[in-house]
């Protein structure tokens, strides 16, 4: 077996110096009825590296790539084009191949890429600090109301019908866990977002509101009347952002008065990798710090007076705290930081401007084109990179009529809402840099066949 | 701020010996310094060519960004450097043995990496019309008959992103299942030897945590886990084997009373790379236990995640696991089960979804790859040279290091030793400082914490006897001077990148984020 050194003289030698006379002395606890003699039934046997990599393959082979037809989906993942190196960085093996960077010493290069990393969210998302990673952003957007029931001492958080429904449902699952009341709704096919019902709905048993930014549908609200009626009430504003791409252009959660800042980062460096693994960014005001979650990287001197990082604050997280911690998470999305970092560096302040600027003018494209055809109006009167379209036919079976012409034209609301009759025709296209000027004839062709 | 419990000391810098003349760039050849990208990024450089796109701004609600955000950029190959002379600040698995106990730093296969970047994999978005991403869900299901067979199990949650994740997924499935049977049972028993994870989320799913003791041979006290069982206890949290590296013979009478006690077995897999295709965890009475993929099936570390963690569940608890998973339909073809149709495919009282998506996709893929290669047989040599390669290391060392369980028998794939008999002054600390400048990543410190000073060793299979045998001679080396109080390893490590770090100092005042020198005064 290609992975493993040991011969079978190197392994008589050591069971020799152990002093056991096979294999099966090393076992003699496990109790006899639980022991397997022979093979686990029912399995093949190892196969070379030609052959796995033939049935990956061939696997791999049988789904449809994004890269190779016109492809629109968003909702929480979306398709940028990703530079090469930042692929090579992730594959060093220093960074590959280590781990959580307990031993500082010998983790300087982790623990400084963290630092930056932290510096990079927090500077996005208009917040003081950010924190090493999370999961990802459904994650971390629990985590937050979490975190926002601790600092307020309120159990109950109002969650914006902009809120990206999967989002909603691992909070939902949670509460019903923690006892944490969480009002929730569907949101309604206009342009209008509910900043106005959130605001109205904000009392003094409110802990925190979750406002999804720009939300669901696409659409881009002002947080800053949210965040001042819920101060007002003694609540936290928590944004989400899923897609962060979008704050090259516009204004951040942070500087329109969000207390806590989450989001996913996949969007930078990471790809679509079929929902997973991505990275959850996690960012607040300094004043909250000691009631985050997650790994923090922090500065610090070695005995030399050289300057170094460590992580730091660890009394909040469960190795130290156990279950007063404020959190379980242990193992993060460092990987994934990495290459969200990677490439952000990438990209500097004027890359991004120029990247949300291109995403951005390549979706006023597609929404004029689409709202051109007969029967289909374009939802939004302001979004980024993605925006819904009412159709005049249900969009989730138009989603596989356009698979069958080879577009993979948008995801429906139907898929995301099936509960909700309402929303069957809504149909939510994300347009980036990546999206050709024959993808967009492409989806204009299928669009008004499927819409007839 | 409250007492550190682990015993783990801050570390403070003593005082460093010369060490060589000064250069005016602070590199010492190949140890090259590397500057915060804040201090050489500029905001109008960038690394990538993108045109200027024309736009109103009418569209953006009025929101347009009017300030900078304060995100230098660089040049391609400043960035290749920057990363990569930082990339050479850290010790990995590639460069040589990673010891760390319960954490399984294996050899990661570069196959699986090649497998997990085929576009099939790669680019495929988590909300494709399922007729379009079959071989995405076949891997998934390919990976869960593989889990399922391996443990022995009745069902597997594939979406929990990470160990501890993991665990939640497994004790919201216990309440679940209590729940619906009307009984609210409030207690979780955890070990004390257990990962801070296990008491952790027991506590975040809700539920009060009670420690159980462990006896004079380092197992589960099963008379006293008798004695606290009643109807206020829903779950028993084990680990198994268990922290101290030892695997609980008892496992089938804990579970049967456990049961007994209406109550349910968690499980924590972490350490499941010492029995994997040698015991079946389902014919030890388990309940539900989390596999970490990147622990037992090799997906890179990666410097602290991403993870997998998906669940195995025994017949009990399977009607009550998360949304989505992936089934396989009469005609060979695979379907997403989520909320719509739960109720169809029987899954009507699962507790809900967990994460957005699927789970970790990437992680699948890798290890699907890793098992593929090795199959039945190699897994099962994967257990036998682990333990193997443990006990060699513990039976290599027993002479000059406190083995505190070492006359219970073998060890399982981790190897532990304590501090006990270092010369006044002298902590494993010292050692495991001391073992960074021998080329060697420290073994887990002072971890679990039934043991003073505890190290804990585990060599993995992927170590040759080479490997084996020169980290033997350095730790002989090294307890040999702890004993005789040799003080100049407080002053370890010396040839590293850093010395000491001040972990003191980082946690009073503080510094999360780069602020540039004259926003950090006006700060102060």
């Amino acid at each position: 077996m290609r992975y493993l050194p040991l011969s079978d003289s190197d392994r008589s030698q050591m069971l020799q110096v152990v002093g056991a006379k096979s294999i099966d002395d090393l076992f003699v606890d496990v109790p006899k009825a639980a022991r397997l003699d022979g093979l686990v039934d029912g399995l093949p046997l190892h196969a070379s590296e030609l052959a796995v990599e033939r049935h990956m393959g061939a696997l791999s082979r049988k789904n449809m790539v994004a890269g190779e037809v016109p492809f629109f989906l968003g909702c929480g993942a979306y398709r940028h084009h990703v530079p090469a190196s930042v692929d090579h960085i992730i594959q060093r093996g220093e960074f590959l191949t280590s781990y959580t960077p307990y031993q500082p010493e010998i983790a300087q290069g982790t623990l400084q890429m963290l630092f930056e990393f932290q510096t990079q969210v927090a500077r996005l998302y208009g917040c003081d600090i950010a924190n090493a990673s999370m999961y990802d952003g459904s994650t971390a957007c629990w985590e937050a109301i979490l975190m926002a029931g601790r600092i307020t001492r309120r159990e109950k958080a109002i969650l914006s019908s902009g809120l990206h429904p999967h989002y909603v449902s691992v909070c939902n699952t949670m509460a019903k866990f923690t006892g944490d009341t969480l009002e929730t709704s569907a949101p309604a096919l206009s342009a209008e977002t509910d900043a106005e019902q959130l605001i109205a709905a904000i009392d003094d048993q409110t802990g925190a509101v979750v406002v999804q930014y720009p939300d669901i549908l696409g659409r881009i609200t002002d947080l800053a009347p949210i965040a001042e009626a819920a101060h007002s009430k003694g609540a936290l504003l928590i944004a989400v952002v899923t897609e962060p791409v979008a704050l090259g252009l516009i204004k951040s959660p942070g500087e329109m008065g969000a207390d806590i800042v989450v989001g996913e980062g996949q969007s930078i460096g990471v790809g679509l990798q079929f929902g997973g693994p991505y990275v959850g960014l996690f960012a607040c005001n300094e004043k909250f710090v000691r009631q985050m979650p997650g790994r923090l990287a922090g500065e610090t001197v070695d005995a030399e007076g050289k300057r170094g990082f460590v992580l730091t604050l660890s009394t909040r997280e469960q190795h130290i705290r156990r279950e007063k911690a404020t959190s379980n998470i242990c193992t993060s999305s460092v990987l994934c930081a990495l290459a969200f970092t990677a490439h952000l560096t990438l990209l500097g302040e004027k890359g991004l401007r120029q990247l949300a600027s291109l995403n951005h003018a390549r979706a006023c494209e597609v929404a004029d084109r689409m709202a051109a055809i007969p029967g289909v109006e374009v939802v939004n009167s302001s979004f980024f990179n993605e925006f819904t379209l009412k159709l005049p036919v249900e969009a989730r079976p138009a989603v596989h009529a356009m698979v069958e012409k080879a577009v993979l034209g948008g995801v429906s609301l139907g898929r995301l809402y099936p509960d909700a009759p309402g929303l069957a025709n809504g149909l939510v296209i994300a347009v980036t840099e990546t999206v050709t000027d024959e993808d967009i004839d492409a989806l204009e062709t299928a669009l008004k066949e499927v819409a007839r | 701020m409250t007492v550190n419990p682990s015993g783990w000391r801050p570390t403070a810098p003593t005082n460093a010996s010369d060490s060589g003349p000064a250069t005016v760039t602070g590199n010492r050849a190949l140890q090259l310094e590397e500057p915060l990208l804040f201090e050489r990024g500029r905001l109008d450089e960038t690394g990538v060519d993108l045109p200027d796109a024309k736009h109103s701004g009418a569209r953006l609600g009025g929101l347009e960004r009017n300030r900078d955000i304060g995100l230098p950029g660089l040049s391609e190959p400043e960035t290749v450097r920057h990363y990569t002379r930082l990339s050479r600040q850290n010790y990995a698995i590639d460069l040589g043995l990673f010891p760390l106990g319960s954490c399984t730093m294996k050899h990661n296969p570069r196959l699986n990496e090649k497998v997990a970047r085929m576009p099939g994999f790669a680019d495929v978005h988590p909300l494709q019309p399922q007729e379009t991403v079959q071989g995405a869900l076949q891997v998934v299901g390919e990976l869960a008959t593989w889990l399922l067979t391996l443990t022995g199990m009745n069902a597997v949650a594939m979406s929990p992103k990470a160990g501890a994740h993991g665990e939640l997924c497994g004790l919201l499935c216990i309440r679940s299942a209590l729940e619906a049977r009307g009984d609210a049972r409030e207690v979780v028993l955890v070990p004390e030897s257990a990962h801070g994870t296990n008491p952790a989320t027991a506590a975040f799913a809700g539920y009060r945590v009670e420690n159980i003791p462990a006896t004079k041979a380092g197992r589960v006290d099963l008379e006293a886990l008798k004695a606290r069982l009643g109807p206020d206890v829903a779950a028993v949290m084990i680990t198994n084997p268990n922290t101290c590296g030892l695997f609980e013979p008892e496992m089938i009478a804990i579970s049967a009373a456990v049961h007994a006690a209406g109550a349910f077995v968690y499980c924590d897999g972490a350490n499941f790379n010492a029995i994997v295709g040698k015991v079946r965890p389902g014919d030890l009475g388990i309940d539900a236990m989390h596999i970490n993929l990147h622990k037992t099936f090799s997906t890179p570390h990666g410097g602290g995640g991403p993870g997998s963690g998906p669940v195995v569940l025994s017949e009990a608890l399977a009607p009550f696991g998360p949304l989505p998973f992936v089934a396989k339909t009469a005609d060979g073809s695979y379907r997403l089960v989520e909320e719509e149709n739960a109720g169809e495919e029987h899954h009507a009282r699962s507790f809900g979804r967990m994460t957005a998506f699927h789970g970790q996709m990437g992680m699948f893929t890798r290890a699907l790859a890793y098992i593929l290669s090795h199959g039945a047989d190699g897994l099962r040599q994967v257990a036998e040279d682990a333990v193997l390669n443990a006990n060699y290391v513990l039976r290599s060392l027993a002479d000059v290091l406190d083995a505190p369980f070492a006359k219970s028998g073998p060890c399982m794939h981790e190897a532990l030793f304590s501090d006990k008999g270092f010369a006044e002054g002298l902590s494993t600390i010292d050692l495991a400082k001391a073992l960074i400048d021998e080329g060697f990543h420290p073994m887990t410190m002072y971890f679990p914490l039934v043991v003073h000073g505890a190290m804990l060793v585990e060599p993995t299979e992927t170590e040759s006897k080479a490997a084996l045998d020169q980290f033997i001679a350095a730790m002989r080396s090294i307890a040999e001077r702890a004993k005789a109080g040799d003080q100049s390893l407080k002053a370890a490590p010396v040839y590293a990148p850093r010395r000491r770090l001040d972990e003191t100092l980082a946690a009073r005042k503080p510094v999360l984020v780069y602020r540039e020198p004259e926003q950090a005064e006006a700060a102060q």
